[in-house]
């Protein structure tokens, strides 16, 4: 044997897998990807879910209109008022029902509170995923002011259960809009220290900058949704495009990046946290006075047929399917999650980068997983 | 050159973010949102709306507002709420009435939508502020809501 051969033998890369999770910290959650991975470079990624799975859909088959209401909060966890709106929403349109003026300004007031919210504390959990603490506890304390605001008028911090079919469950606290000005004050001065603390950092920067790319191409061809389609320059906001509650009346802009790559998803959420306080700042002073529910029959029966409603959480788009059969329950009941959609890219993001910068890009997509694993 | 710009940038910003930190550092306290939560027992007062657990106030009669109507057990989505009633007759008019025996809540269950309150018609039951809710055994965390011996305040009718 000569000395060439044995050096060709044992130098020869081969790939393995690697389980990253389900108790990852990394990964936000119960999620499982099985990696396939040569040396350090990422070859291919199959998302293994199930660990979570609750079966919602089923549940609300079981359940009454009003009840649904309340298992939507446990999908997208972060965004649970804007879960709660999307359902009302579809139940109210198959009823032809239309809410009050209230109604409609108070649910965009607090979907653009929860939007900030989310979007903080995915900030905190970014900056820890690429090794910055500080941004966690930061982030905390600001997230910390909404809740306070959520758990004076709904009465829970996390799972609000606020919206009911026709409006409201009770009025708005008289706190409530003095609560806000002062968190809007308030973050308006630490917002920008958000910027200086991450956003312009070069160890950051190098983390993100070309990493992780999607394309404008693939953002569409994967039907992503939410920062993580508007990073990639695709206009997908349903806000915009098919607007829903008071969202025509306030002036604000869909943020658009067009790098698609971590750092351009990073400042699009950046940018829409400025564009959820525009909102807002519209609204807060002009409350319209009116009715907070209509009232809707104790047993809602939906008229025979079948119903869809999107809306824009924190991650994306949110759908929700109704077949009815004219019962008091649904025949089926279907969401779209944004978060499903959004980790089907992450194959086409991360394959041929290294696993460190698939850490990275994961924050980036602002994955919730009981929202993918319903 | 523009390694030594990278290095410049680098440095830089390194110094913006540690002066951040730096500032938060020497102004620990001001502005902090942290409750000691156990010392802080005495004074620490929940929302008005907080949902902490199902309560039935009953005032100094030992009388309470819940006639039975069951408006409750149907609107609670997982079967938190139990309601064992009999038909006896109402001292007053001399005729058989609905009554509760017992209003079981099974706190362990419950997921604080609060639609059985919304469902209420006589304002029987409220949300309570008490979150201490941890015991060793879950049975504890089925309660028995109407206390022994109380009866429905006269004139409340669903």
């Amino acid at each position: 044997m000569t000395k060439d051969k044995i050096t060709n033998d044992s130098f020869k890369t081969q790939e393995y897998f690697v389980n990253m999770g389900p108790q990852h910290p990394a990964t936000h959650g119960v999620l499982r990807l099985i990696l396939t991975i040569d040396g350090e470079i990422i070859k291919n990624i199959e998302p293994d879910l199930g660990y979570i799975h609750r079966s919602i859909e089923k549940m609300c088959e079981r359940d009454s209109y009003q009840q649904i209401v309340h298992l939507t909060d446990r999908m997208d966890y972060l965004s649970s008022h804007i879960n709660n709106h999307a359902v009302c929403l579809t139940v109210e349109k198959s009823l032809e029902l239309e809410v009050t003026d209230r109604v409609k300004v108070i649910r965009t007031i607090i979907d653009e509170l929860t939007r900030i919210a989310s979007h903080t504390l995915w900030w905190g959990v970014m900056g820890m995923d690429v090794g910055a603490l500080t941004t966690y506890f930061l982030a905390f304390r600001d997230r910390e002011m909404i809740n306070d605001i959520f758990e004076e008028t709904c009465g829970a911090r996390l799972t609000m259960n606020y919206n009911i079919p026709g409006g409201l469950m009770n009025d708005i606290h008289p706190n409530f809009i003095k609560r806000v000005k002062e968190f809007l004050v308030h973050f308006r001065k630490k917002l920008p220290e958000y910027d200086s603390l991450l956003t312009n950092n070069v160890i950051f920067q190098k983390r993100t900058k070309g990493v992780g790319i999607l394309s404008y191409k693939d953002a569409i061809s994967y039907g992503v949704s939410g920062p993580v389609a508007r990073g990639s320059g695709y206009s997908s906001d349903v806000r915009k495009i098919h607007s829903y509650a008071a969202y025509d009346k306030v002036n604000f802009d869909e943020v658009l990046f067009t790098e698609g790559d971590t750092l351009s998803r990073y400042k699009v959420r950046i940018a829409e946290m400025w564009e959820s306080m525009k909102i807002i700042e519209q609204l807060i002073d002009n409350i319209p006075e009116g009715d907070i529910s209509v009232p809707t029959k104790a047993v809602i029966k939906l008229p025979k047929g079948e119903f869809y409603q999107k809306v824009e959480t924190a991650r994306g788009e949110l759908g929700v399917y109704i077949n009815s059969t004219g019962t008091k329950n649904p025949y089926r009941m279907k969401f779209r999650s944004p978060g499903l959609s959004n980790l089907n890219a992450l194959n086409q993001m991360v394959v041929g980068g290294k696993i460190g910068d698939l850490v990275a890009t994961m924050a980036s997509l602002d994955i919730v997983v009981p929202d993918i694993d319903r | 050159m523009s390694y030594f710009k990278d290095i410049y940038k680098g440095i830089k910003t390194l110094l913006t973010g540690m002066s951040i930190t730096g500032k938060y550092f020497l102004n620990a306290r001001k502005g902090a949102l942290t409750q000691e939560y156990p010392d802080n027992r005495d004074t620490l007062k929940m929302f008005d709306r907080f949902r902490g657990e199902v309560i039935m106030p009953h005032d100094e009669n030992n009388e309470h507002r819940c006639t039975g109507c069951q408006k409750c057990e149907i609107a609670c989505p997982n079967g938190s709420i139990e309601i064992i009633w009999d038909r006896q007759i109402d001292p007053e008019t001399g005729k058989k009435k609905k009554m509760i025996d017992q209003h079981i809540y099974h706190l362990g269950m419950c997921t604080m939508c609060s639609l059985c309150i919304q469902a209420c018609p006589t304002d029987a039951i409220k949300w309570g502020q008490n979150f201490e809710n941890s015991v060793y055994d879950r049975s504890y965390l089925t309660k028995v809501l109407n206390k022994s011996g109380s009866k429905v305040k006269a004139g409340v009718e669903d």
